[in-house]
């Protein structure tokens, strides 16, 4: 217990900022949110994932992935064609005399029928099966993550030329989307997703729902972030992001490693595609090209590359604020989102989770030593501790 | 109005901030409801309706590679807007815009959507370009029960309660455009080509049933697809030099038309060239919003069937374009789509007073029938399946990027976004 408590909690300093996270998420949004912008919070933290893998993998493993939205969007396609199909096949039984419903070849998606596809490509097959596709939206993603990290780690590709390769990978997720109209819905995407084994996706009860589902499994995901961490492993990383060759001396096998980190990260992603189907009840191939991939960078960024929680806090920050600006300034909000970023990188090199490290204790000193006039040694305690995971720079 | 001198990204900027300006300013005039029509009996869904002011969303691209297109028709919908306004607004009550930035993304615009509809309770919503940016609204609209007026001309295959659509849909497009072809320019063979999406696609498959079918003695002689964007199109150039068609017919999309009519005429296909070995280029993919970036001297003396050009010779047209030039700039152009966005409002304001509410359900049971007498392409009825019956016409490129209007169809064409036999 207690160590777990230390592994997974991160001690004290970790359990007050994960318990903050949970009274946020679980009380306050929910409370304070109606259901439009509680929706709009379950896509922001569907994208969180993708920031919690990224700390792992590059803030602690310093592997820099431009190209995370190829599994964070294989995820989610494989959960959008199971969705796709219940829809086709609900339609399917509802139609009627309705030209638009009749339309469609029984049981296949609306695409399928606009690209002359009259049978279900066997590609699509899996999908029928709900725990099949549960399986493949892990499977996918980190088979491929394992595959692009074992032929590059191998190689000690690494770095500037990594992070290009990846991004290289997410434009040809694209292309390939984009031309395979006829399997992917194109450039369109897989849109008018309703139901999920029979459950309307669509109302107000069931986005509470999954509003919480989201929450929980991305506090989830968080645990075990933490538990890799604050392993012999996690010191591994650390060692590995700032000295590769003492660590390969040492005997380490740093491609293994690699690997493994890239893998977890990837399924962390693809948990967040998937969820964000559900969320939305939308995707398209506009969501995994290479601009969001690098908006899931700058998430983790802002949030702070080190931090876990951190990334959480970037990625609905920046996420609203792309939503405020662009509500507010139509025509300007790209500049003001440009200007954010700036800011943040300029004064905050270690994002938000580096400013409340750094002005969070000079804070409470100012506060105790005002307080603490009367009883000298009280402040000293209370300083927060830093989070395991910054100790590494 | 803006300097040649300025930027287009500053451009777009001081219009976007002329625009909003507008917006803030618009709904001025405050008045008691019209006693006619009290808002408890013409609201009854709780839609953003006061008595003196009903609110409406206005949801394109203003950033992002689309901008540009997209421009033309949030320019011409807030043209018809404040024209509406000044004659009085809809049942007495002013229209406020609420805008709202679909940025080139179609995820952003679904997103946008539902805010409209959900949170600022829009009775009605103009926008949408793409196709792909109205596949993601249209489970928004249906869902949330929104009315959306689409202006683009699209490939058909759709009619929802939720959407008028104010553009042709494909058929209205290509049939009487391909018979024209054949009977005025005789031509026999055809070589199709495309960007490759649904649009085009979906096009070039009607226009093939279509001559193989219908056309006398006719065929197609090629069909290539290239991708969105796509900028090389030498090979393509050889393949219809060898094929030698009669009619090579166009609908490359986008920024991609700007090499193609560039390439075609360093291989030294131009107007002029094919009209002496009795070819033609048809295109349905280039306004005058497209030749803008293209240059006349590159399309010079190819053809385009729409149904609306800015050189259309009738009273309501000449009214209309000194009108948009005074408002957004001498310079601007005005394509087939920004004047399908024109119609969106006026449209939607007869179908309100026709059903004296704003309820969308009356105002979907009403649209049938409802007529633009003003419309700039001449007359406009909207069909029972809420695309709009009208015209086409073949116009020919000019040197200044204005095209010439040399044919039009006699008639209304009826729009039959599922044509039977054409799937």
């Amino acid at each position: 217990m207690h160590t777990l408590y230390n592994r997974a909690l991160g001690g004290r300093s970790g359990t007050v900022g994960l318990a903050l996270l949970c009274v946020l998420l679980f009380l306050i949004f929910p409370l304070a949110l109606d259901n439009f912008r509680l929706n709009m919070m379950s896509k922001y933290l569907s994208y969180a994932f993708v920031a919690i893998g990224l700390v792992l993998c590059w803030g602690n493993g310093g592997i820099l992935s431009l190209g995370q939205g190829l599994f964070w969007g294989f995820g989610g396609y494989c959960m959008a064609a199971f969705l796709k199909l219940e829809a086709a096949r609900n339609i399917a039984a509802e139609s009627g005399s309705d030209q638009i419903r009749a339309l469609t070849t029984v049981g296949l998606p609306d695409f399928m029928d606009w690209n002359q596809i009259t049978s279900l490509p066997y590609i699509w097959y899996p999908f029928k099966s709900f725990s099949l596709t549960i399986l493949l939206v892990f499977v996918v993603p980190t088979l491929l993550a394992y595959i692009i990290g074992t032929a590059m780690f191998r190689r000690r590709v690494g770095g500037v030329y990594f992070a290009l390769i990846t991004q290289a990978l997410c434009w040809i997720m694209e292309i390939s989307f984009v031309t395979r109209q006829g399997w992917t819905g194109g450039i369109n995407g897989i849109t008018d997703l309703r139901t999920c084994l029979g459950w309307d996706i669509r109302t107000k009860s069931a986005q509470i729902i999954l509003y919480f589902l989201t929450c929980g499994l991305l506090i989830g995901c968080i645990l075990i972030g933490r538990f890799i961490l604050s392993s012999k492993l996690g010191r591994i990383l650390v060692a590995m992001r700032d000295g590769e060759d003492r660590v390969r001396f040492s005997g380490y096998s740093v491609s293994k490693l690699k690997t493994f980190i890239f893998c977890v990260a990837a399924a962390m992603s693809a948990l967040g595609g998937a969820l964000f189907a559900l969320n939305v009840g939308f995707m398209s191939p506009k969501l995994v090209t290479i601009e969001p991939s690098i908006y899931m960078v700058i998430f983790c960024a802002v949030g702070g590359r080190n931090s876990l929680i951190g990334a959480v806090y970037g990625a609905i920050l920046v996420s609203y604020g792309k939503t405020y600006f662009s509500e507010m300034f139509p025509n300007l909000w790209y500049f003001l989102m440009g200007g954010v970023f700036i800011l943040v990188t300029r004064f905050f090199p270690d994002g938000l989770a580096g400013a409340v490290d750094y002005l969070g204790p000079m804070l409470g000193r100012k506060l105790f030593s005002w307080i603490g006039r009367a009883q000298a040694n009280f402040p000293a305690a209370v300083v927060p501790i830093p989070v395991e995971a910054n100790e590494g720079r | 109005m803006l300097s040649r001198r300025i930027p287009q990204w500053l451009q777009g900027m001081l219009r976007g901030a002329a625009m909003a300006g507008l917006a803030a300013v618009l709904p001025l005039s405050a008045h008691a409801a019209d006693p006619k029509f009290p808002t408890a009996a013409v609201n009854t869904t709780g839609l953003a309706v006061t008595d003196d002011v009903v609110t409406v969303g206005q949801l394109h691209s203003v950033t992002g590679t689309m901008a540009l297109s997209e421009t033309g028709s949030v320019e011409a919908e807030r043209l018809a807007i404040t024209e509406i306004n000044k004659a009085g607004g809809v049942l007495g009550r002013q229209i406020k815009i609420v805008q709202e930035d679909g940025a080139s993304d179609w995820p952003t615009f679904a997103e946008k959507a539902k805010k409209l509809l959900v949170q600022d309770k829009a009775a009605a919503v103009f926008g949408c370009w793409t196709s792909a940016s109205r596949k993601a609204v249209l489970p928004v609209f249906e869902k949330e029960n929104g009315m959306l007026y689409y202006p683009t001309f699209y490939e058909g295959l759709e009619a929802s309660k939720n959407v008028i659509y104010t553009g042709q849909e494909a058929t209205q497009q290509i049939i009487w455009g391909l018979n024209w072809a054949n009977k005025e320019k005789g031509a026999k063979t055809f070589f199709l080509i495309g960007s490759d999406y649904i649009w085009p696609r979906t096009s070039n498959k009607i226009a093939r049933f279509h001559i193989e079918r219908y056309l006398k003695d006719c065929k197609v002689v090629g069909e290539e697809y290239y991708p969105l964007g796509y900028t090389e199109f030498q090979s393509l150039i050889n393949k219809v030099k060898l094929a030698k068609p009669n009619c090579i017919y166009s609908i490359i999309v986008g920024g991609s038309n700007v090499s193609w009519y560039k390439q075609l005429k360093a291989a030294g296909i131009t107007g002029e060239s094919l009209a002496k070995k009795k070819q033609i280029l048809l295109t349905i993919s280039t306004t005058e919003d497209e030749v803008r970036g293209i240059g006349g001297e590159n399309v010079a003396g190819f053809y385009a069937c729409m149904k609306y050009f800015q050189s259309l010779d009738n009273p309501n047209n000449k009214a209309f374009v000194p009108a948009f030039k005074a408002m957004w700039g001498k310079d601007s152009v005005i394509g087939d789509v920004s004047q399908a966005a024109y119609l969106g409002p006026w449209l939607w304001k007869a179908t309100v007073e026709k059903a004296g509410s704003f309820d969308i359900d009356k105002i979907a049971a009403a649209s049938e029938g409802v007529e633009f007498k003003g419309a700039p392409e001449g007359y406009v009825r909207i069909h029972k399946n809420h695309h709009l019956w009208s015209k086409a016409r073949i116009g020919e490129m000019k040197l200044d990027g204005q095209y010439n209007v040399i044919a039009e169809s006699p008639d209304l064409i009826e729009p039959n976004p599922f044509p039977k036999g054409y799937q």
